[in-house]
Order: structure tokens, then sequence, then C-alpha cells
């Protein structure tokens, strides 16, 4: 086997440990409440018959180790259990939010990547005019809360212009231009603290690259800034680019949740909050479950993608 | 980290004037926050039918909400719940990352892995979102968000003093101490901890600032602080649906939490500058 298909190999299997911790934290959520969950989930109004009931129902009345084979047997049939309130099953509850949620991430993710790292790159040559409208861009860009930005954004192409609706949600399928319309204002308000870390990361990585005797060769050697820069420097910044990337996804998703609950989005994030709300503990395990899934399959990519760019990275020298 | 930040000899050139806009800013912010049953112009809780979604004026000089009370004095009050939540958080992940990240860097070895492994899984989960879940076993109020924060904090903290310990501890004074019959504990404690500490504070600094945009966040979200108790997110949910009339409801509270976020950031890249100018914190 070559060192990179042992790299993969090694990677892949990696992630099982942390898929077994995250699923183990995810089934204790609903059992570490204090005191009863079922009675904290029902309220003190319910009889002791529906408490019971509902506990049958949910398997709590099992042993421990017992549910716990039971719940990871179910995941892998693709049955995460049922809504507490509506008894609908949450496979199909999260297959209509979960495409809110990845539409927003990814489109805030590929406004920051499109904006923050052409701008990092530009920043780490520029002058001293070009630093320091960086550096305040990047303080103020990690600084505001994103949902007071949102809020702002709001006011100003809400209510002040009304170009763009405040808030509400329909499916790209139904109709794209409206979908776009009102993905417009969460996916600013997501994106500018990340343009500001990318172009933060960005700048520093085209820094330390730049600063490389090899450069300092292909400069003597008569070549371009440009030509440094994107045939040589651009390459070797990549890296560490890429894992920032990676890193901010998680970032990412937290944000969605916020950014959900601002605009009235139907995604995964604010199912979560609502469940927290009502205390719909299977509701808000499918939720996080379905997060951290993503988070992790995301960590898994970044660090094959970095591997394929670093070879040092994939050929455990660079370990 | 530029290359001129450190002289040969080791010192350091006269800092810029970074540290001392986020340390006066903060001393500003700090002052009001504990001053404010002196500062506060009206009750934070009082309710006035008269004054609903009344617009700043003199007396009134941030405006006030949609159960006409005062926006100024609400902002005073729930600084301070921000501040005493995010400074908490950090204070107690500091307390408990910086013997853990003492231990596992000067022991290293099985010690090392039997710290670090454990804290490692917290990072498992993307920090918002282990916080809500913490918040979601516990139930929602001020104390379990500081709690929470504190949790998703802990991890970082201890790694940046477990690779700060571990660059001090190859120091020829760490193994003079050592061959000159010093204990392991007393090395750690007057040796290798003051040297190492100076990252923590610095890394510390930076998450006070998103610890309190944190809060603000878990409370937007009606999970953190509740009401009647005001806060800073707390105040933004609730002026979400009057926006475009009383905007005044909506901004003040978020650029308290803006300034102060960046109060703690400019600190922080001060401190960086003084305690950590070779970048372990980053």
């Amino acid at each position: 086997m070559t060192s990179r298909a042992a790299f993969v190999l090694r990677r892949v299997l990696l992630t099982l440990p942390v898929l077994w911790v995250m699923s183990v934290f995810v089934f204790l959520i609903i059992r570490l409440v204090p005191g009863d969950p079922v009675r904290t989930m029902l309220g003190f109004r319910a009889t002791a018959a529906n408490v019971a009931e509902v506990r049958r129902r949910l398997h709590l009345d099992e042993p421990l180790l017992q549910q716990y084979v039971r719940w990871v047997g179910d995941l892998l049939h693709g049955d995460l259990g049922q809504d507490l309130v509506s008894r609908a099953p949450l496979s199909e509850q999260l297959a209509q939010r979960l495409p809110v949620t990845l539409e927003l991430t990814t489109l805030s993710m590929t406004l920051a990547v499109l904006v923050g790292v052409p701008l990092g790159v530009r920043a780490a040559v520029g002058g001293r005019w070009t630093r320091r409208l960086t550096d305040g861009f990047v303080v103020l860009g990690i600084s505001v809360p994103d949902f007071w930005l949102g809020i702002m954004l709001v006011l100003l192409f809400a209510g002040t212009l009304t170009v763009l609706p405040p808030s509400g949600y329909l499916p790209f399928t139904t109709d794209p231009v409206q979908n776009l319309r009102y993905m417009t204002l969460p996916v600013l308000t997501l994106a500018t603290a990340e343009t500001a870390y990318l172009l933060r990361t960005t700048r520093g990585a085209m820094e330390s690259v730049l600063q490389r005797p090899y450069v300092t060769y292909l400069r003597a050697k008569g070549l371009s800034p440009r030509r440094i820069v994107a045939g040589h420097a651009l390459k070797n910044a990549a890296p560490t680019v890429v894992t920032v990337i990676g890193i901010q996804v998680g970032v990412l998703l937290g944000g969605a949740i916020v950014v959900e609950q601002l605009f009235a989005l139907p995604g995964v994030g604010r199912m979560i909050v609502t469940a927290i709300n009502q205390r719909n503990y299977p509701t808000v395990q499918a939720g996080v479950l379905v997060i951290a899934a993503m988070f992790v399959l995301v960590s898994l990519v970044t660090d094959l993608v970095v591997g394929w760019l670093d070879p040092r990275v994939s050929d455990g020298a660079g370990a | 980290m530029s290359t001129v930040e450190r002289t040969a000899t080791g010192a350091r050139p006269r800092p810029r004037t970074t540290p001392d806009v986020g340390a006066a800013l903060l001393a500003v912010l700090v002052l009001a926050a504990l001053a404010a049953p002196l500062l506060a112009p009206h009750d934070p809780e009082a309710v006035q039918s008269a004054r609903v979604l009344g617009s700043p004026s003199a007396s009134y000089p941030f405006g006030s909400d949609v159960l006409g009370r005062d926006v100024l004095s609400r902002v005073l009050y729930a600084l301070r719940v921000s501040l005493t939540v995010a400074v908490s958080a950090v204070g107690v992940a500091t307390l408990v990352a910086v013997p853990l990240g003492l231990l596992a860097g000067y022991a290293g070895g099985w010690v090392d892995s039997l710290i670090s492994r454990p804290l490692d899984m917290l990072l498992v989960l993307p920090a918002l979102l282990l916080a809500i879940s913490l918040i979601a076993i516990l139930g929602p109020g001020s104390v379990v968000a500081a709690l929470a924060i504190a949790v998703i904090y802990l991890p970082i903290l201890a790694r940046v003093m477990r690779s700060s310990t571990l660059v001090v501890t190859r120091n020829e004074y760490v193994v003079v101490a050592r061959a000159r019959g010093a204990g392991h504990l007393r090395v750690m404690a007057r040796h290798v901890l003051p040297n190492a500490i100076g990252p923590v504070a610095v890394q510390a600094s930076v998450l006070t600032g998103f610890a309190l945009q944190l809060e603000a966040a878990l409370s937007f979200l009606g999970l953190g602080t509740q009401p009647p108790t005001p806060s800073l997110g707390g105040m933004l949910a609730d002026g979400r649906d009057v926006l475009t009339q009383a905007p005044w409801v909506e901004v003040f509270p978020g650029l308290a939490i803006a300034v102060a976020v960046i109060a703690f950031t400019l600190l922080g890249d001060g401190l960086r500058r003084s305690l950590d100018p070779t970048g372990v914190a980053s």
C-alpha cells in the first residue's frame, strides 16, 4: 500500500472513535437531565400512566447499555426516533430541514472564501494603507456579533430600502428567485465574520510563505511579484487556509442556529432551539446528532484535502 | 507575527497604542457596569405604559422599549450580567485549564495522554452546539450558560497552557533547577508556571470577548439569562418585532456587545505583544 493510501485509510479510521464519542454524548443528552426527564418533558400535570407510557415508548425503562445498543441500531437503519409532540418520524422532519441549513452554510462559506481569500492575498502584498484597512475590517468583522449585524442589515435592506424581505423562506425548488432573495440577508449575516477570519488567515499564511528563502531566490531570478504569488506562494499557503476553512465550518454551523432563529428559516438549528424550549428531547438529540455528524464529515474531508495539497502531511513526514 | 517584534537582545520595542485603547475601553465599560445603580437614570425593570417605544430624548437618551422600560438603564444593568457571565466562565475555564495543561506539558507521556485525549473529545462538537446541548440537559439560565461556555473554552485554554509549558520546560533554568535538587512540584510552580502563563492570559482575554458574544447569542435564543433580568441578547430578541418602528431598542444593546468584544480583542492584541511575542496562544 502506498503511503498516501495508508494516510487516507488511517484518517478515515480515526473518525470512528470520534463518531463513537459523539454518539455516546448525544445518547446521554436525554438521560443526563436532572431528576426524571420524562416528568420534565411532559410537565407536572401529566398523569403517572402518561409518564410510564412515554418512558416505555422511549425505552427509558430498559438497562442503559441495552438502550444504547437499540438506539445505535435504529440510527444505522436511518431511524432517528419520533418527535415527542407530533409523533412524526424525525428522519422526515430532518429531510425537510437539512437542505435549508445546508444551503445557508454552503452559500455563506462560498461567499466568505470568494471574498476573504483574494482580499487576504491582496493584503499580504499590499502597502501600509491596505494593511490598516484590512486590520480594521478584521477587528470589526470578528467583534460585531453576527445576529446584531443581521438585525442592522434587516433595518437597512428590509426596513429603510425595502428591497429584501426581513425574514421567511421558500424552497429553492418552488421558486429559485424568491429563495435567493430570502437567503441574501442570512447569508450576508453569517458570511461577514467568516470573511474576516479567512482574510486574516490567508494574509498570515501568505506573509509567512513570502518570507521564505525560495521566494527571495525567485525574486532574485527576476520573476514578477504576480507570478511569485500566483505560481508559487499561493500553493504553499493553501494547506493552512484549507485547514482553517474546515475548522470554521464548525463555527458556521453554530452560527446558523442563531441566524435561522433571527430570520425564521426552517432549518435544523431552529428545530433544536424550539425543541429545547418545549423539552422535546428526542428532537434535540436528532438535530444535534445531524449537525455534529456534518461537522465530523467536513473535518475528514478537510484533512484529506490538506493531505492531497501538502504531500508532507500524507507521507507522514510533516506529522 | 512578524519578526520585527523582537530585537536580537530579546528586548521589546515600545508597544503600540492598541493595548491602551483596549484597556481604556474596557475600564470605561467595567466602571459603567459597576456603577449601574448610580448611573442608570431609571429603574431597568419599571414598566411604563405611557413610554411604550418612546424615541430617544433628554431623560431617555437611548429611548424606551416595548414595555416602556428605559433602554439606557437596561443596557447598563445587562452589561453587568454579561460581563459577570463572560468573566466567570473564562475564569473557571482558566482555573481548571492551567493546572491540567501544566501537568500535561510538564509530565508528558501517559499523563499527557490521560489529560489531553478526553479534552480533545470536547472539541468534537461545534462550540455553540456543545453549549446548547449542555443547556438542553441542565435547563436555561445564566449560571448554566456560564458553565457551558467554560466547558467549551476549557480544552482551548488547556491546549495553550500545554504548548507553552512544552516550550518553557526545555529552557536551561528548568534543567538547572532540577539538577539543584528542586522537586517537580516546586519546579512547576516556581519556574515553569510564571514563564508559561503569558500566552494563556492572552488567549483568556480574547476568549472573554467571545464569551460575552456567546452569552448574548444564548440569551438571544432564550437559553441564557432569563427575563425579567435584563440581558443584552435578550433585549435584542425582545426588540426584533418592533425593529423598524423603534430601531433604538436594537441598536444600543448591540453596540454595547460590539464595543465590549472589540475592547477584549484589542486588550488581547496588546497583551500578545508583551506576554506572548512568539505567538504560542495563536
